[in-house]
């Protein structure tokens, strides 16, 4: 070897790269053979093994829902009442009726109170001790078992006023849906340009008026791909509603006067009651529910993806 | 005020606010206020109505609650021992499985394995597997989990019986079709903040291991992992978290009988499930007791939620520096 070569890239060479060792400069080239190349391939076959199983659930999920779900689909499942033990047919219109007023309950109650504490949170107080505790409290809830949520709605208004009833289970699903709303509004609001906000607060605009006419304006496909998420989640959870709006065999609306303060059926209860049923009817028709739930939660998980992409 | 209202030039579309702005402007930073603190007050008030509730409970059953194992409601016998012993089983199975497949998927999409395209389909699977409801997910468990690893459970039990994970049969609902489910349910949770961890890792970091000649796995498991250990801790932690609260896949697949084993096959029980089974029948004495359950179940979960929360916090904070 010439004295000029450095022999630190030759050792190195030598060491790592014994095919181009002899001409002193290493070789960038290496085999897919050589034992740490191949152990890198090893690996990245298992990651592919790993995420083409973990995807294997979901295509089963669908594939059953569709078809098991789909084989007793029809027009007619949505309109009639759920069927009595022995009985054939019938259908949970009922139920679609009690998920949508109840989640519909829960985002009147939850998006008021979620998007006014986020206005704090992003624009008022971002960084006061106020805001560093509603966050935290925030974050906690976000980890509340959903069954918990359940089980307070149970304490402080089925025992209150002595009936399961549609507002109980709302008041549950509300419970779920704050944080969701709380901190996508805030992230959402945190993305309105500053120098948009100075401009109107030099033409004027009181604090107020900037955020009702640029922050929330702005911020507003975020803060409904948030409110929708939060929707998506509330429409298919059942834990809450189980011992809260319990469940029924009856219409929401008779003799055309809406009875909210009675049992409320909803899709995901009726799913769980007719899972555990031991007649074929009741098992087809969990799983049609099933397939209806599914497309609701994933239609709206879509739109509020679309809305999301608008955000620039 | 009226100095004021009138500042600018005539015409011009810049003014001062008016009386009536001052006072809609109090009033709406007022509400926002209101909302802020509710949001305090509803943690507040969660943990005091249940823990309200469950004072009759926790006064009658004091701390043999916690490690009995007789739940006989005609006796008025009450102890969750085998629900809280099958609630961590089953989410530490759930974790190491879920947890496992959660990081591989995050690194699999952070790592440059896939072309853009592609990488959408796995990023939107991951996704809609947090979008089912987690009711379909136990109809799923009973049609199709369980006959599924019925013939493998089947074999582990005839020929390594004696080992005590597989010492019994799978006679339907169980602990392993359960945590296999919760697994499933919280590799989303995993994958996603995972992925979040690995992302805030500087991009020069991994291409100064690469410029050492490192193979993309040596980068990974060298570097990338080392450098974003603190976020999928955090990770894992509020997947643990997750899948200590999860109700209703339990409810339908785990078979709520109330005995401890560590056999894989056999039924078991979890705290969320035991509300969610005894809840909807219950008498007042049996609802403080439940209430009680509930209030040792939110203390676990706000446990490990909020280290998990802490230590994401960290991982942030690391991840700045």
């Amino acid at each position: 070897m010439s004295p000029g070569t450095t022999p630190v890239i030759e050792s190195s060479a030598g060491r790592w790269m014994p095919a181009a060792a002899h001409a002193g400069i290493p070789s960038l080239r290496r085999s897919r053979l050589e034992h740490r190349a191949l152990r890198s391939g090893l690996l990245t076959g298992g990651a592919w093994a790993a995420a083409i199983l973990a995807s294997v659930p979901l295509v089963s999920v669908l594939y059953m829902l569709i078809v098991r779900g789909g084989a007793r689909m029809h027009w007619d499942l949505l309109l009639e009442l759920p069927p009595a033990g022995f009985e054939m047919g019938g259908g949970f219109g009922n139920a679609i009726v009690g998920t949508v007023v109840m989640v519909g309950l829960a985002a009147l109650i939850s998006v008021p109170v979620g998007i006014a504490c986020a206005v704090f949170l992003a624009e008022l107080g971002p960084h006061s001790t106020l805001a560093s505790a509603v966050r935290f409290s925030a974050k906690t809830l976000t980890g509340l078992p959903s069954i918990l949520a359940g089980v307070f709605a149970y304490a402080s208004v089925v025992l209150v006023t002595g009936t399961y009833s549609a507002p109980a289970g709302a008041v549950a699903l509300a419970v779920l849906m704050v944080p969701t709303v709380v901190l996508t509004a805030e992230e959402a609001m945190k993305m309105v340009p500053r120098i948009t906000k100075d401009a109107a607060y030099g033409m004027g605009c009181t604090r107020s008026q900037v955020i009702w006419k640029i922050v929330l304006p702005t911020a507003l496909p975020g803060i409904l791909t948030g409110v929708m998420l939060a929707v998506a989640r509330a429409a298919g959870e059942t834990a809450p509603l189980l011992f809260t709006a319990l469940f029924s065999s009856f219409w929401l609306v008779e003799h055309g006067a809406v009875r909210l303060m009675q049992p409320t059926a909803s899709l995901a209860v009726l799913i769980y009651n007719f899972s555990g049923m031991p007649f074929e009817n009741q098992i087809e028709l969990a799983w049609a529910a099933s397939l209806v739930l599914v497309m609701i939660v994933l239609f709206v998980n879509i739109v509020s993806r679309l809305l999301g992409r608008r955000r620039v | 005020m009226r100095a004021l209202e009138h500042a600018g030039p005539p015409g011009a579309v810049a003014a001062a606010p008016s009386a009536w702005d001052f006072f809609a402007d109090r009033a709406f930073r007022t509400l926002a206020k209101v909302g802020a603190y509710l949001i305090l007050l509803l943690l507040a008030f969660i943990l005091w109505q249940v823990g309200r509730k469950a004072w009759p409970g926790v006064r009658d059953y004091g701390v043999g609650f916690l490690t009995s194992t007789t739940w006989d409601v005609g006796r008025g016998q009450f102890g969750i021992l085998p629900a809280i012993w099958g609630t961590i089983y089953s989410s530490f199975l759930a974790l190491v499985i879920g947890g496992f497949f959660g990081v591989v998927m995050a690194i699999f999409l952070t790592q440059d394995f896939l072309p853009p395209r592609l990488a959408v389909v796995f990023r939107t699977t991951v996704e809609l597997l947090a979008a089912i409801p987690s009711v379909v997910y136990g109809l799923w468990g009973i049609f199709f989990v369980v006959p599924a690893i019925r013939p493998a459970a089947d074999w582990l039990y005839t020929h390594l019986g004696r080992i005590p994970f597989f010492g019994s049969t799978l006679s339907g609902p169980g602990l392993l079709p359960a945590s296999l489910v919760l697994a499933i349910m919280i590799l989303p949770t995993v994958a996603a903040v995972s992925q979040d961890a690995l992302r805030q890792v500087p991009y020069r970091t991994k291409e100064a291991a690469y410029g050492m000649g490192a193979t993309r796995w040596e980068a990974i498991l060298k570097v990338m992992l080392p450098t974003a250990s603190t976020g999928i801790f955090g990770a894992l932690v509020l997947g643990f978290g997750r899948a200590l609260g999860e109700t209703m896949a339990l409810a339908m697949l785990i078979g709520n009988s109330n005995q401890l084993s560590l056999s894989l096959f056999s039924p078991a029980n979890t705290l969320a499930a035991l509300l969610a089974l005894n809840f909807p029948e219950a008498g007042p004495r049996e609802v403080a007791v439940l209430m009680y359950a509930a209030l040792v179940l939110l203390a676990i979960t706000l446990l490990v939620n909020v280290t998990g929360e802490a230590i994401m916090a960290l991982a942030g904070r690391k991840g700045g520096r």
